[in-house]
Parts: C-alpha cells; structure tokens; sequence
C-alpha cells in the first residue's frame, strides 16, 4: 500500500487500540495483529510522533521487577480518531467514484 | 541469538543517534522482548521475533535525518584542551582547503553524472523535433511538388519518431537509475557516520 497512505491509516489504528484505555507496546502489536501487520520499529516511530502531538501521555510502571511503559489517550487522540471517521466517508465516496466505471460494466 | 547480544548488536548500529533517544529505543526492544518472554516464548523465540538487526538498524537510520546524526557525530566526547584547539585554527588552511577540495570534487562528479543525463534527454528532443520536422516537410512534398520525395521523407520521419521512442526509453531508465544510486549514496554517507567504528 501507499507509504503516505498507511502511515496516516496507522496513526489512527494505533490510537484506536489505546481508546478504550491505556495499553503497552507488546499488547498494541497483538491487538492489531489481526487487522494489521506492524513492526516494532514502525510502532516506536508512531508511538513518538503521537506523544509529541500530544495525541498520547506516557507512563512508566513497574510490572513484574522491571518497566514498562504505558500509553494513555488524550482528548486531542479521540478527536483525531473522529476526525478520520469523517474523513472516512470522503474516502468512501471517492472509492466509488473510482469503481463506478467497472461496476457499470458488470 | 541472547537478548543481550540482540540489544548490544543494535547499540553498534545505532551508535550514531542521540543518547537518549538510542537509550529510549532499546528500553523498548527490551520491554518487546521480555513481553514475549512472559507470555510463554523462549528468549531465543521472542528475540526472533523481534526482527532482524541489520534491518532494524537501517529502517531507523534511514527515518532519522542526517542533521541529527551529523550532530551527534561531531559532538566532542570531552572538551578539547587549549593547545587543540590552538592547533585546530593554525591547521584550519590546511584542512579546511582540503575539505572545500574534497567536497568539491564529490560535488562536480555528481554534476557531471548529470549533465551526461540532459545531454541524453537533449539527444532524445532533438529526435522528436526532426522526426516532427520531416514528416510535416514529407506531408507538404507529398501534397505539392514530389511524391517521391515526400514518401521517403515520410518513412525518415517514421524511422526518427522509432528512435525517439528507444532514446526515451533509455533515457527514463538512466534517470531513475541515477536517482536510485542518490538514494543508496545518501543511506551509504548515513551509516558511514551512524556507525561506530570496530573496537
């Protein structure tokens, strides 16, 4: 797919993964996992450009003898998740502007 | 491969970042590896995977901007003492004319490398202008004055628009070549600064 394209389709899943309250690197990854593929380092780079959009907060805990860190949505996250359900349905239109033709054929 | 020897191949490769940035990445990688652990992995498991090092190493490094790196790199690991740096601007004649030197050279190779390309791309319009050329004349002859002349003008106009088509062909590739040896330069200059010397 599109580089430019999914980068900003996985800014949202990974705020969508932390919506329904705060989670950490290793659960992210499984929860996607079967929606979506992503690699450590990808989620490294979307967890840091999130917190300084301030899209996220970080948190350190300790858990089980060592840490680890925790990330927790803020107002600015949800409303981007909002943002992109509208900006969805733009999409959509599009994609069946896109298709018309070839359904007409069918 | 240990979690430990994982981590400390991936400090080698990202020696060049920012302390606590590369700090920052490797507490994650740690955090990654010892999740898997938990939930039941081997060590040797869950480091696989984590990914291949090499592959971790140049997806960061190319994502990082050279500027940082750059950064990084010149900053002194102690301070200098005074006769260095006295050193340091007496020798600046020297070693900064060859730097310009050095810089310069890399410089007009790449621009040469270029201009080999627009010579190509000039060839290729001169071929679309004659051809174009040739087969409005061998139109006009056609029409008026000869009619054999104008079928051969015709066909050297067929046979000019064939060798644009080849000439534009060869031309694209050699550009994206040329744009694609860039790229590979650019991430070449990248670890050659990124990464630490063998100790």
């Amino acid at each position: 797919m599109d580089i430019q394209l999914k980068r900003g389709l996985l800014d949202v899943c990974v705020l969508a993964a932390i919506k329904d309250g705060e989670s950490y690197g290793y659960k992210i990854i499984k929860d996607m996992k079967p929606y979506t593929e992503l690699s450590e380092s990808t989620l490294y780079t979307i967890l840091k450009r999130l917190e300084n959009a301030r899209m996220l907060t970080v948190r350190t805990a300790e858990h089980g003898g060592r840490l680890r860190k925790y990330y927790r949505i803020t107002g600015e996250g949800l409303s981007r998740i909002e943002e992109f359900k509208e900006d969805w349905n733009e999409i959509l239109s599009i994609y069946r502007f896109v298709t018309k033709e070839e359904e007409g054929n069918e | 491969m240990s979690k430990q020897e994982f981590l400390s191949r991936l400090r080698r490769g990202l020696a060049g970042l920012p302390k606590n940035d590369l700090e920052e990445r490797l507490n994650f990688y740690s955090e990654m590896i010892d999740d898997r652990m938990e939930e039941g992995l081997s060590e040797e498991e869950a480091v696989a995977a984590a990914g291949n090092t090499d592959e971790i190493v140049s997806q960061i490094l190319a994502e990082t901007p050279l500027s940082t790196i750059v950064k990084e790199r010149i900053k002194p690991k102690r301070e200098l003492r005074a006769w260095e740096i006295v050193l340091i601007v007496l020798g600046s004649p020297i070693w900064l004319s060859l730097l310009i030197a050095f810089a310069a050279v890399i410089i007009s190779v790449y621009a040469a490398l270029w201009s080999v390309i627009i010579s190509f791309w000039a060839a290729f319009a001169t071929f679309v202008g004659s051809s174009v050329g040739v087969f409005t004349v061998g139109i006009v002859y056609l029409c008026t004055v000869n009619t054999g002349a104008g079928l051969a003008l015709l066909g050297a106009g067929f046979v000019l628009g064939g060798i644009s088509i080849f000439c534009f062909i060869g031309c694209s590739a050699a550009t994206k070549g040329l744009l694609l040896l860039t790229k590979k330069f650019a991430v070449l200059i990248k670890n050659c600064i990124a990464g630490r010397e063998k100790e």
